[in-house]
């Protein structure tokens, strides 16, 4: 197991400096530069632009900007955002646990009813229940995350009235911001209500951003147990006279779970690109939106720091995930 | 920092629990701001956040116009030439006491001269106080070359030496990088080593105080209790940061905020009609404008773009993008400004005119470039489409036009570009309430070139001596006289086909009263109150 640990790490390394080489250029590629925007219709003299650009140290060789921005991080320095010049790293920090609060919501959301819907599916398959999960979830799967929020929030704050329009806690409530995960804070804060002030903000934006990663994770669930489900070792177990939830719960489930582990494990990078849309509807304080601020401003040090660090993130939530792929499968650690 | 929360908390609980009520209004803002120093800022949302409810200037605006009227300063005093300016401070302002600072003297001279030495002086450790601090309208104001000196007379009177007369001096000291800091606290914080504070704790003396800032969720105010025109009548402001425009109308309707800024055009209709909310409306300090380049043939030539301008259906251009937000323009200023010239006559909408000038002009098979801004402006919700309807009407007069768009950096930059191919869509919001911040700044001599703003690239000697005697002038009434004189001048040689000016829409629920919109786009909350 340490063996197919080092064996993970070893690949990190690489993958890291390559997402530093991307985050880095990533921006710089982009056209149009901090400078122009900051100026705005008033225009700039080429002069005026060459001293700012100075002054923020864009006049450098590119590669001397790259070193610094490397030799920064060992150093756990990400940079100074150019709009509200506060260090990079702490603006992550204060943003992040909103968005980890809201995707840890929306994939256990995910899980829990993607996997079931798709293990019946497959059970069932061909079956009324079949055809109508697998078609709701293409639905879902299609869905413009935009369009959908928006039509909850219609449909739920609007003309029912049952949740929140947007935000993280009803803005009576005002508390130290403590952990930054809102439930947990808002329990410590001992005020009454808080907590369900703060669940039934976070239900829609759960909802929207779950509902891609639960059709596919409904989806690949389906089409694995259908393949587990015609293995030999199944018709064997069958052939035994074993029940056939014993069959599938003991037997199919868990070599079924493989591949859906891996999926689940993908959708947290897709889910990172979802919370962009789904934090800018529900004026909810993540990273995602923060991201999209920065690369409109051409925030470099800002897009490249978030960059870096989603991706670690990322990175590490795939580390798990092929470690946990390692205990399910002892094959694979093996191989 | 944290006591402040939880006696705020316990306040707001108390507040709850014993039915006393402590008016909040809850402002649904656009987006977070970029930090609280409204002088090194050029985001209307971070002036909106800073300057509008934290601080005051020696002159303000007067609500809802551009007025220049006494604000920290009681009075002043102009010299003959026009050269001196002498405020006479108003006595007892007190900065805001809060949990991270608590001043031990009133508002002096000391005061106005830092607030204006950190942005001019660069020796000054607040030049570049955090890596990276521009202050970029001290330098668009030309404060640096205007300012020869900033004289303390005794604590209460400071006076401006100015190295040239210039007219829009007052207003230019309204605007929110005028905004009076407090020289004992960035002394404070320049010995605690804690100078970035000056940018996210704030210290001023205007209506509100800040509370808590949680990023891209929450601003939290309160009304600061020694305010110098009174304590306001809601107790909390709270800015409760939305950034869609559909999202900021739904919480107005279900109630969870008071006060939105910049509906979505479509959903106006509705607004209005929603019996629990009231809309107001104001045209808009702006210009929306189609610039053609004077230097490149054949828009060199007068009649060649006036037969252009004839060629444009302009009230169905603005019929069909601003959805009745908008009026057609004919001067480059708006008509709200003082000075707007309404005897000038906008050239007719007349193809049949314009393609006989254009054959006069020697033009025929022209093709052109028309330059659509990739994004939305207050001044224009549509630039894409604005050039299509351009694009049909000009091929009525056989022009062919071809419709061209860059990333927004891009698109500024490279529209300043000297021999740039084609008329460029473009406009402009003002500054200051002063004709001189449009009439030199987007026309004037001195913005022609790489860089500048003047993108007609259009530098007319009789124009531009009218406006630099107006600048110099401090007699209201010549001003106004040289300025409609200049907007002759203008529509006499069309540098640009003036587009349209836009209407400004706030709306709120019906219970808010007080609130005055304000012509320039900022968002204050000074006097506004919540009907039981």
């Amino acid at each position: 197991m340490i063996r197919f640990l080092v064996g993970k790490l070893a690949y990190l390394i690489p993958t890291f400096i390559g997402i530093t080489v991307v985050a880095f250029g990533f921006v710089r590629l982009l056209p149009g530069d901090p400078v122009l925007l900051m100026a705005g219709e008033r225009g700039i003299s080429p002069e005026r632009h060459a001293q700012l650009s100075a002054q923020l140290g864009f006049d450098r060789p590119i590669v001397v900007q790259y070193w610094d921005f490397v030799t920064g991080l060992f150093q756990g320095d990400f940079g100074t955002s150019l709009a509200t010049r506060r260090p990079v790293l702490g603006e992550f920090l204060t943003l992040f646990p909103a968005t980890v609060e809201l995707a840890v919501c929306a994939i256990i959301l995910a899980t829990l009813i993607g996997i079931p819907l798709g293990v019946f599916a497959a059970i069932k398959r061909g079956s009324a229940f079949d055809q109508i999960s697998m078609g709701t979830a293409l639905v879902g799967y299609s869905m413009p995350i935009f369009w959908w929020g928006l039509l909850l929030i219609i449909l739920f704050s609007g003309i029912l009235g049952w949740t929140p329009v947007s935000g993280r806690i009803d803005l009576l409530y005002f508390f130290p911001n403590g952990t930054g995960f809102m439930l947990i804070d808002s329990l410590m804060s001992g005020q009454s209500g808080a907590f369900r002030s703060a669940l039934s903000h976070l239900i829609l934006p759960a909802i929207v951003l779950a509902t891609i990663p639960m059709a596919v994770i409904a989806r690949q669930s389906r089409s694995a147990m259908l393949e587990v489900l015609s293995e030999d070792y199944v018709r064997t177990a069958r052939a035994k006279g074993m029940s056939a939830w014993r069959v599938v719960g003991v037997h199919a489930l868990r070599n079924a779970m493989i591949p859906v582990i891996t999926t689940i494990g993908l959708q947290i990078g897709v889910m990172m690109a979802g919370a962009i849309l789904t934090e800018t509807i529900f004026s909810w304080p993540g990273v995602g939106k923060w991201m999209i601020d920065s690369i409109s401003r051409r925030d470099y040090p800002s897009v490249q720091g978030g960059l870096l660090l989603i991706a670690g993130v990322v990175m590490i939530v795939n580390l798990i995930v092929d470690l946990l792929y390692g205990i399910i499968n002892p094959r694979i650690r093996h191989s | 920092m944290k006591l402040a929360h939880l006696l705020a908390a316990s306040a707001l609980a108390l507040t709850a629990a014993s039915g006393v009520h402590a008016k909040t209004l809850v402002y649904c803002s656009e987006g977070s701001p970029e930090g609280f120093d409204a002088a090194s800022t050029t985001s209307g949302t971070t002036m909106d956040a800073s300057s509008d409810a934290v601080f005051n200037r020696l002159v303000e605006f007067e609500p809802g116009t551009t007025n220049t009227v006494p604000g920290l300063a009681e009075s002043w005093d102009v010299s003959e030439d026009g050269l001196e300016y002498t405020f006479h401070l108003r006595p007892g302002i007190k900065f805001h006491t809060t949990d991270y600072f608590t001043p031990t003297r009133e508002m002096n001279a000391d005061d106005v001269i830092f607030s204006f030495l950190r942005q001019g002086d660069p020796e000054s450790p607040w030049a570049d106080y955090i890596p990276g601090t521009t202050y970029e309208y001290y330098d668009a104001m030309e404060m640096p070359t205007l300012i020869k000196e900033i004289r303390k007379d005794d604590d209460l009177t400071v006076t401006f030496v100015l190295n040239r007369p210039e007219a829009p001096f007052l207003a230019n000291l309204a605007m929110p990088f005028a905004s009076i800091y407090s020289k004992e606290y960035a002394d404070k914080l320049e010995a605690d080593g804690n100078m970035a504070a000056l940018n996210s704790q704030p210290v001023g003396t205007g209506p509100f105080q800040l509370v808590a800032y949680q990023p891209d969720a929450v601003i939290r105010y309160q009304a600061n209790p020694d305010y110098y025109k009174g304590k306001q009548a809601i107790d909390n402001l709270i800015f409760a940061i939305t950034p869609d425009p559909a999202v900021r109308r739904q919480r107005l309707e279900a109630g969870e905020c008071h006060i939105m800024p910049y509906p979505a055009p479509a959903d106006i209709e509705a607004l209005k009609s929603n019996p629990n909310l009231q809309v107001m409306e104001q045209p808009g300090l702006n210009v929306a404008y189609l610039a053609y380049n004077t230097t490149v043939a054949p828009f060199d030539n007068p009649d060649v773009r006036r037969a252009l301008n004839m060629a444009m259906n302009k009230q169905a251009i603005v019929d069909a993008v601003f959805q009745g937000t908008g009026v057609v323009a004919k001067n480059p200023i708006p008509p709200t400004m003082w000075s707007y010239n309404d005897e000038v006559e906008d050239n007719p909408y007349d193809p049949e005119a314009a393609r006989q000038l254009l054959q006069e002009a020697g033009v025929e098979d022209l093709s052109m470039e028309v330059w659509a801004m990739p994004v939305q402006r207050p001044y224009m919700p549509n630039a894409r489409r604005v050039a299509e309807l351009i694009q049909s009407d000009f091929a009525e007069v056989g022009v062919d036009v071809s419709i061209v768009s860059y990333e927004w950096g891009e698109y500024l930059k490279r529209s300043t570009e000297l021999g740039r191919e084609g008329a460029v869509i473009m406009g402009w919001t003002g500054d200051n309430g002063d004709p001189d911040n449009f009439l030199a700044t987007l026309l004037g001599c001195a913005a022609t070139g790489e860089g500048g703003a003047n993108r007609a690239q259009w530098c007319n000697d009789e124009f531009e001596a009218l406006i630099q005697q107006a600048k110099v002038s401090t007699d209201q009434a010549e001003r106004t006289r040289l300025y409609e004189e200049a907007q002759v001048i203008f529509k006499d040689q069309n540098p640009w086909a003036t587009l349209g000016h836009s209407t400004v829409f706030m709306p709120m629920s019906s219970k808010v009263t007080g609130y005055v919109m304000n012509p320039l786009g900022r968002h204050s909350f000074e006097g506004v109150d919540i009907a039981e």
